[in-house]
């Protein structure tokens, strides 16, 4: 998925001039051929993120659209107020790509996860939020992001996550997808979770239960149209996140019920990360049930929300 | 002090007025440079404030606003009428500068130690569309403590933007006290040089000083400039000068504000 973004990055900026790279201190080799052919609009700049998101700011109020990448968490909390005041307040076509979007990092502990970066952008107005599930959404969402008037940060997953999106739904920045159709329950989802949830309606469909899956690949701004649709047609909603359960899509699709539709939200139960510091290494997979964020607990979870 | 700079004080203390608050001490240390800056230096259109070719200045001590807006008024960008709406509801003029809301103003500040990788970004694009317009940089002192400031400032070395200066507002005060004492700067020239940067220091208050010194920008080819303006905080105002209350003052008094006529 990330190996898809970066060489997005560098096919559109062939196309067009205005687009250009900042990373922070990547991997060696990194989009060496981009580096090699437009040398003027790639940079590395060092471990020196508020400069980088700045700096960013500064060539997009110059009419750039720059695509910064860095590991999520230094991307995110390490330079919050920049890209708040700097992106966010200016409103700039700024770019944030965060390798490792929740716990892809397991291996190296707490200080590499980001499993609130979901929550502290979606207090910010003016952020567009994306986390994709695949490389092929990968591949439709880059062309979409050139044109969207506002900052964007782009959560990318780990890579060679099994490909579940369909080329015939199509993509829309905001728009979400109805990747499973709903009858008796609905899974929402965002990023990587998709499959987890897909693989839990197929098991629960041979159950004689059966659940659609939403994927929620833009968090912000959220569907609300999509969730006002569909959640009223069904008798259970579970939410599924590689994210603290506070403030994550779980929080958003609560929210959004409780506003539009608020006879539904107690159809709502929500599987993320509890509210503590990882105190495991592991793997991503190995983390994630140690938090039990896994098919067996949200089959579980759906049909503990369907009895009731 | 000459006439002239007297008048953009008036102004500020006109500001001032409306609201009876504001920071003062900062405003009037950086009069003299900002008086400089766009006499002397900045190319722009007042009336035209997006005009490509324009020097790009970015005031990072966003809180040191009253002295931009006195100046942008001077130069026609608004009209100084407008300026007494400060801080009022439906005000543009807010006791930080907004891009978006004041004619003139790059980019909003405010939270310290975000002007100068802004101008880093925008000094780079200039090179990368061969453009030859300028970016100039006001900086706090106080602001200096923020990591920020540096990490642009490695950048800006780096890729050797001779089209960058930082002027720092150099006036030894912070909102707590001294600057040599919360986190003393000293030796600042010295910080810069090592960062890359040419350096030059210069009375920030003594006009013919800084114009002779911004006549010959770039310090040196290839590399970024920074000028270290001495100046004193409350500037002007014999009750104000250094005086750490001064730095943002509210509930402003009718003898305080007619003592601070008296000096123009």
């Amino acid at each position: 998925m990330r190996n898809t973004c970066l060489n997005e990055v560098h096919r559109l900026a062939k196309i067009n001039k205005n687009i250009l790279f900042i990373g922070s201190d990547l991997g060696a080799g990194t989009l060496a051929s981009m580096k090699k052919e437009i040398p003027d609009r790639f940079f590395m700049e060092g471990i020196s993120e508020q400069h980088i998101i700045g700096m960013s700011a500064g060539l997009a109020m110059e009419g750039f659209i720059p695509y910064v990448n860095s590991i999520a968490p230094f991307l995110t909390r390490r330079c919050y107020e920049q890209v708040l005041v700097d992106l966010c307040l200016h409103d700039l076509p700024v770019r944030l790509i965060g390798n490792g979007g929740g716990v892809v990092y397991a291996p190296l502990g707490p200080t590499h996860l980001a499993v609130e970066d979901i929550a502290i952008f979606r207090a910010i107005p003016n952020m567009t939020i994306i986390a994709p599930c695949d490389a092929e959404e990968m591949l439709r969402l880059m062309p979409k992001t050139v044109d969207w008037p506002h900052p964007i940060y782009i959560r990318l997953a780990k890579g060679g996550d099994e490909v579940v999106s369909q080329n015939d739904l199509g993509f829309e920045i905001g728009k979400a997808i109805l990747l499973r159709p709903a009858k008796d329950g609905l899974f929402i989802t965002t990023g990587v979770m998709a499959q987890k949830a897909i693989q839990a309606s197929i098991e629960l469909s041979e159950e004689g239960v059966e659940c659609g899956v939403l994927h929620m690949h833009t968090i912000k701004p959220l569907d609300h149209d999509a969730l006002k649709t569909i959640i009223p047609k069904v008798n259970a909603v579970v939410t599924v996140e590689e994210h603290f359960r506070i403030g994550g899509l779980g929080s958003a699709v609560l929210e959004s019920c409780s506003d539009l539709i608020p006879e539904h939200a107690s159809k709502i139960y929500r599987v993320g990360i509890p509210d503590q510091f990882a105190d495991k290494y592991g793997t991503q997979e190995s983390l994630l049930e140690h938090w039990d964020i896994n098919v067996r607990s949200i089959k579980n979870a759906m049909r503990d929300k369907l009895k009731k | 002090m000459d006439q002239r700079s007297k008048d953009l004080r008036r102004t500020v203390v006109d500001i001032i007025s409306v609201e009876r608050r504001g920071h003062f001490g900062p405003a009037m240390s950086s009069i003299e440079i900002l008086r400089v800056l766009f006499d002397n230096f900045l190319k722009f259109r007042s009336k035209e404030p997006e005009w490509i070719d324009r020097d790009r200045f970015i005031l990072s001590k966003g809180h040191g606003c009253l002295s931009l807006y006195s100046i942008l008024a001077d130069k026609g960008f608004f009209s100084k009428e407008e300026l007494l709406t400060f801080c009022k509801p439906n005000s543009a003029f807010g006791g930080h500068p907004d891009r978006g809301k004041v004619p003139g103003v790059e980019a909003s500040t405010g939270a310290l130690g975000h002007g100068l990788p802004i101008g880093v970004g925008m000094a780079i694009a200039a090179v990368i569309k061969q453009q030859s317009h300028r970016v100039v940089v006001l900086t706090g002192d106080g602001e200096l403590n923020e990591g920020s400031v540096w990490e642009a400032a490695l950048s800006a070395a780096k890729h050797k933007l001779s089209n960058l200066t930082v002027m720092v507002d150099y006036n030894k005060f912070q909102s707590y006290g001294q600057t040599s004492e919360v986190l003393d700067l000293e030796p600042l020239a010295d910080k810069w040089r090592s960062f890359g940067f040419a350096v030059e220091e210069v009375d920030g208050h003594n006009i013919d000083e800084l114009e002779k010194l911004i006549s010959k920008l770039p310090i040196e080819a290839n590399k970024p400039s920074a000028i270290i303006c001495h100046t004193i905080k409350g500037k002007g105002f014999d009750f104000a000068e250094a005086k750490i209350e001064w730095h943002h003052k509210s509930k402003i008094s009718d003898e305080e504000l007619n003592a601070m006529y008296e000096y123009l």
